[in-house]
């Protein structure tokens, strides 16, 4: 084989070199700790929170901080800080689930869509770009009106309007490779259409759509915190950023640190997504810059 | 004696690359008296687009002059104010550019963009369109005034460089600089855009800079010819003489390979065999040596651009042959 | 050109087509008695006979689905269970407030986007280009109902210089309510187009085109401001006119924040009350107003690029 022919992406140190890539950058190295520090503030909750979050204490409620409650508490006297905590767990939760979720099916039909027939294609994207074209927010509120909140309700919602993203740029991707010189011997020397797809396209395909998800995951994030702070999303007692925002929206004069409590760790969050996502797509495609 | 208009004495330009510098002009000397047209040729490379962009300092940013002048009217152009640069630019020199495809603004109508370049002038809009109105029939565009409002798409490629020549002409500029007007163009057009410009120098009188690879184009249109390789002039003079009496080895060469001056049918058009030295690591001596059929010792050094006969310059040992070395 | 447009309106169509059937059977896939469901406790044998008359829901789905369409061709989107106003008269109503809104927030934003965007452009790689990069990324990641609820509890709680709630009356006071919704909805626009508009600005700015004007003298601002800007702002149309759903998102947040009327206020409260007819119908309407919006923006980027005119 010579060089051409080779697939691109099968060289074992990428993964190396695109963390590496990405710490060279400053915003990236920033995006890089503010995800780490969530993902380990999540995973390792339980033993972080020094409160119950949902534990409710009447005596020691509506406390500005700084008391013996580092950030204060709410309405009910549950502990701030710990709230903040496990809220970001819930948001992962939630975030993480639904977007690999939409990834897998919205790779798969894109795949479809750029390798099968012409008329499969064309259903396929008029399909997307209607999916499209529901507002995302009051997509989810018809489906919430419809079905009624829940961590799963929100969990669909997000699913249901990313596929098509996931779905577009698949495609796109599907079929600049499907004449490359890689995939045309491939198919020359009689491989399955499966084997084309899982085994060459897929890794040429999972690098851009690794970019998407870190610029999806703040947009998720936000959209849970947002359905929760209209009491739409996940159901009190759960301690979620959003629910943080809206008790403390509704007590905005007694309780403000609860906006700040709430609203903090959804913009850090947002940032250090968007800082590892942008420094990603650099690393692993400049020329996705122009296509989003 | 006549009136020169544009002097470049000693012109030294290098890019600055992450290669290093790229001595991309070095030492060029030539004049462009009023009134005549001059003509540029070389192989591509050769350094004829930086050089009109040096002249209206239109650079690229790592672009570094590192010695020499450009006077225009007498008034070095390298060291005058950018204000003064804009005033002179459109207005005292002119360019048409190579591509005629790319030159125009694709979203603003021709003749806004006529309008606009009359931007010196006091006139008012509707006088101001009247003078596009009037510059594009000057060019052969037929019903012009109905095709001011139409978009530079809207016009084929030949239409689009005698629209671009209309602008440049304009205003009466003492200077028009043509850098490869006809490369993009087919024979047919590259025969009518030649007459075109030579009526219209005859029209308007200015000053003609014509940088070309196409000798048969020189020939027919200029009246001096500066031949540049590599960035440097090799030989300069009256197109009779160097069309005659060609005094440097790639000038014979150039002469040899152009198609408009092989006689009988052949099969592979000829082509001066080696390649153009590398800018950013020159070669010592004579830039020429390595491709040369007539090198010889005294070649490892460079030869100096001098004067032969009256108005023909070169740059070559060969004719120093009977001074001692 | 009435090609161009035609053939635009036509895809918009179809996909408002296929929009309102996924709708209609997403509603029709519920499990249960949809009667019951949008009744609610509400429910009596009268109610529910007559809703099921309105709705037609004792013909089978593609009647229903037939019947619904030539109800949406003639404006009716239903009626209100409890008052028994048409949808569509109440949607209609609302709507102006949040399209004074939405609009607002996008015009403040796109210009300020647009002149960072230029600015930084034109001074490439600077320190200012940086810090405006990094500003601009901060900015995009700002999602609008926290920046919202941020600056309501520093502006209008703390500092009270700006008014909590409501919409004002009058121009000036109109106009002083909207500042602050307007900036929570704008915010992560100004981000996004400033980066847009240096992108393509760059892009453009090395284009023989722009050579050709620096050679006829024109000035630098008059180069930049319009020869390179009517190119570079042909993406920022696109742009805003896809972003309509977002920005339609941003607003339904917004206007809760704000306790301001218009759609978002009414799809809550409707949620609320279970009057399912009116959230449809305004996500149906919000839809539309996606739909057209992207329409119009391939309509406007034909007007301003006479190439996608001809070639299209």
């Amino acid at each position: 084989m010579t060089d051409a022919i080779v697939n691109p992406a099968k060289s074992k140190s990428e993964l190396a070199i695109i963390i590496a890539g990405v710490a060279r950058d400053p915003l990236g190295l920033i995006g890089l700790i503010i995800v780490g520090v969530i993902v380990f503030s999540a995973v390792f909750a339980a033993w972080i929170v020094p409160y119950d979050p949902i534990a409710m204490n009447i005596p020691d409620r509506m406390q500005g901080p700084p008391t013996a409650h580092l950030l204060g508490t709410d309405q009910l006297g549950r502990d701030t800080f710990s709230r903040v905590i496990m809220g970001g767990q819930v948001a992962l939760k939630v975030a993480l689930p639904a977007i690999f979720g939409a990834m897998a099916i919205g790779l798969t039909l894109g795949m479809i869509a750029g390798y099968g027939p012409k008329w499969l294609d064309n259903f396929l994207m008029l399909l997307f770009d209607t999916i499209r074209s529901f507002p995302t927010v009051m997509f989810a509120l018809a489906v919430v009106a419809l079905v009624g909140p829940s961590l799963q309700t929100v969990v669909f919602v997000v699913m249901a309007t990313s596929i098509p993203t996931y779905g577009r740029v698949a495609r796109t991707q599907t079929l600049t490779l499907r004449n490359s010189e890689f995939i045309l011997a491939e198919r020359a020397m009689g491989a399955s259409i499966v084997r084309i797809l899982s085994v060459h396209m897929l890794p040429n395909i999972i690098g851009v759509l690794a970019v998407l998800v870190a610029m999806d995951i703040p947009t998720v994030i936000a959209l849970e915190a947002g359905l929760s702070f209209l009491g739409l999303g996940v159901k009190p007692p759960t301690p979620s950023w959003g629910a943080l925002l809206k008790d403390g929206y509704a007590l905005i004069r007694q309780t403000p640190w609860l906006v700040v409590g709430g609203g903090l760790p959804i913009v850090i969050a947002t940032l250090g997504f968007t800082f590892l996502g942008e420094s990603l797509r650099d690393v692993v495609d400049p020329k996705l810059r122009k296509n989003r | 004696m006549t009136e020169k208009l544009l002097e470049i004495d000693d012109l030294s330009v290098d890019y600055e690359t992450a290669r290093g510098d790229l001595k991309a002009l070095r030492n060029i000397t030539f004049d462009v008296n009023k009134s005549e047209i001059v003509g540029i040729v070389g192989e591509s490379g050769c350094g004829k687009s930086t050089l009109i962009s040096a002249i209206l300092r239109l650079i690229a940013p790592n672009t570094r002059f590192r010695s020499g002048e450009v006077r225009f009217k007498g008034e070095d152009l390298l060291t005058a104010s950018e204000r003064k640069i804009r005033d002179l630019r459109g207005d005292d020199i002119s360019i048409v550019f190579q591509d005629p495809m790319q030159t125009h603004n694709p979203v603003i109508s021709i003749g806004q963009q006529m309008v606009d370049i009359q931007h010196r002038s006091k006139a008012n809009k509707a006088e101001k369109r009247a003078t596009a109105a009037k510059m594009l029939g000057a060019v052969g565009i037929p019903d012009p005034e109905a095709r001011l409002s139409q978009f530079p798409h809207e016009f084929s490629g030949g239409m689009r460089q005698r629209i671009a020549i209309a602008m440049a002409l304009m205003s009466e500029p003492d200077l028009l600089i043509a850098d490869e007007p006809t490369t993009a163009l087919d024979a047919t057009l590259e025969v009518q855009i030649i007459e075109r410009l030579k009526d219209l120098q005859r029209d308007f009188g200015c000053a003609i800079l014509f940088i070309s690879h196409h000798l048969g184009v020189i020939a027919e249109l200029c009246d001096r010819v500066v031949v540049m390789y590599a960035g440097a002039v090799v030989e300069s003079g009256t197109v009779r003489e160097i069309f005659h009496h060609p005094k440097h080895p790639y000038t014979r060469r150039l002469i040899e390979c152009d198609p408009g001056h092989i006689k009988e049918r052949a099969r592979v058009l000829p082509t001066i065999p080696g390649e153009v030295p590398d800018l950013a690591n020159l070669p010592t001596g004579c830039i020429f040596r390595d491709r040369c059929d007539q090198a010889f010792e005294r070649c490892a050094e460079v030869p100096p651009l001098t004067r032969l006969s009256d108005g023909q310059n070169a740059a070559c040992w060969l004719n120093h042959a009977e001074e001692p070395a | 050109m009435l090609q161009f447009t035609l053939k635009r309106f036509a895809l918009a169509a179809l996909i408002l087509v296929v929009a309102v059937t996924i709708m209609f059977l997403m509603i029709r896939a519920v499990p249960g008695d949809p009667v019951s469901i949008m009744l609610g406790p509400r429910a009596t044998p009268e109610l529910k006979a007559r809703l099921i008359a309105e709705m037609a829901l004792d013909q089978s789905i593609p009647k229903q689905l037939l019947l619904y369409f030539g109800g949406l061709l003639r404006g009716d989107l239903g009626v209100d269970v409890f008052s028994g106003r048409e949808v569509t008269t109440i949607v209609f109503e609302q709507l102006p407030h949040t399209l004074k809104l939405i609009f607002s927030a996008i015009t403040w934003s796109a210009i300020l986007g647009i002149a960072l965007g230029c600015f930084a452009a034109a001074h490439p790689n600077t320190w200012i280009d940086r810090v405006a990069a990094t500003v601009s990324v901060s900015f995009i990641a700002a999602p609008a109902f926290v920046v919202a609820l941020l600056s309501l509890l520093i502006f209008a709680v703390q500092l009270q210089w700006f008014p909590a709630i409501g919409v004002g009356e009058g121009f000036w006071d109109t106009a002083w309510h909207l500042v602050l919704p307007s900036l929570a909805i704008g915010l992560s626009w100004v981000g996004y187009i400033a980066r847009l508009v240096r992108a393509s600005m760059l892009e453009v700015m090395g284009e023989s085109h722009i050579r050709t004007a620096r050679a006829f003298g024109l000035s630098e601002r008059r180069i930049i401001g319009i020869y390179a800007l009517r190119i570079a702002i042909l993406p920022v149309v696109t742009v805003i006119g896809v972003g309509m759903g977002f920005l339609l998102s941003s607003a339904v947040f917004t206007e809760i924040v704000f306790a301001r009327p218009g759609l978002g206020k009414l799809v809550i409260d409707s949620i609320t009350t279970r009057n399912y007819p009116i959230v449809m119908g305004a996500v149906l309407v919000s839809t539309g107003l996606f739909v057209i919006s992207t329409a119009l923006a391939d309509l406007i980027n034909a007007l301003l690029d006479p190439r996608a005119r001809t070639n299209a």
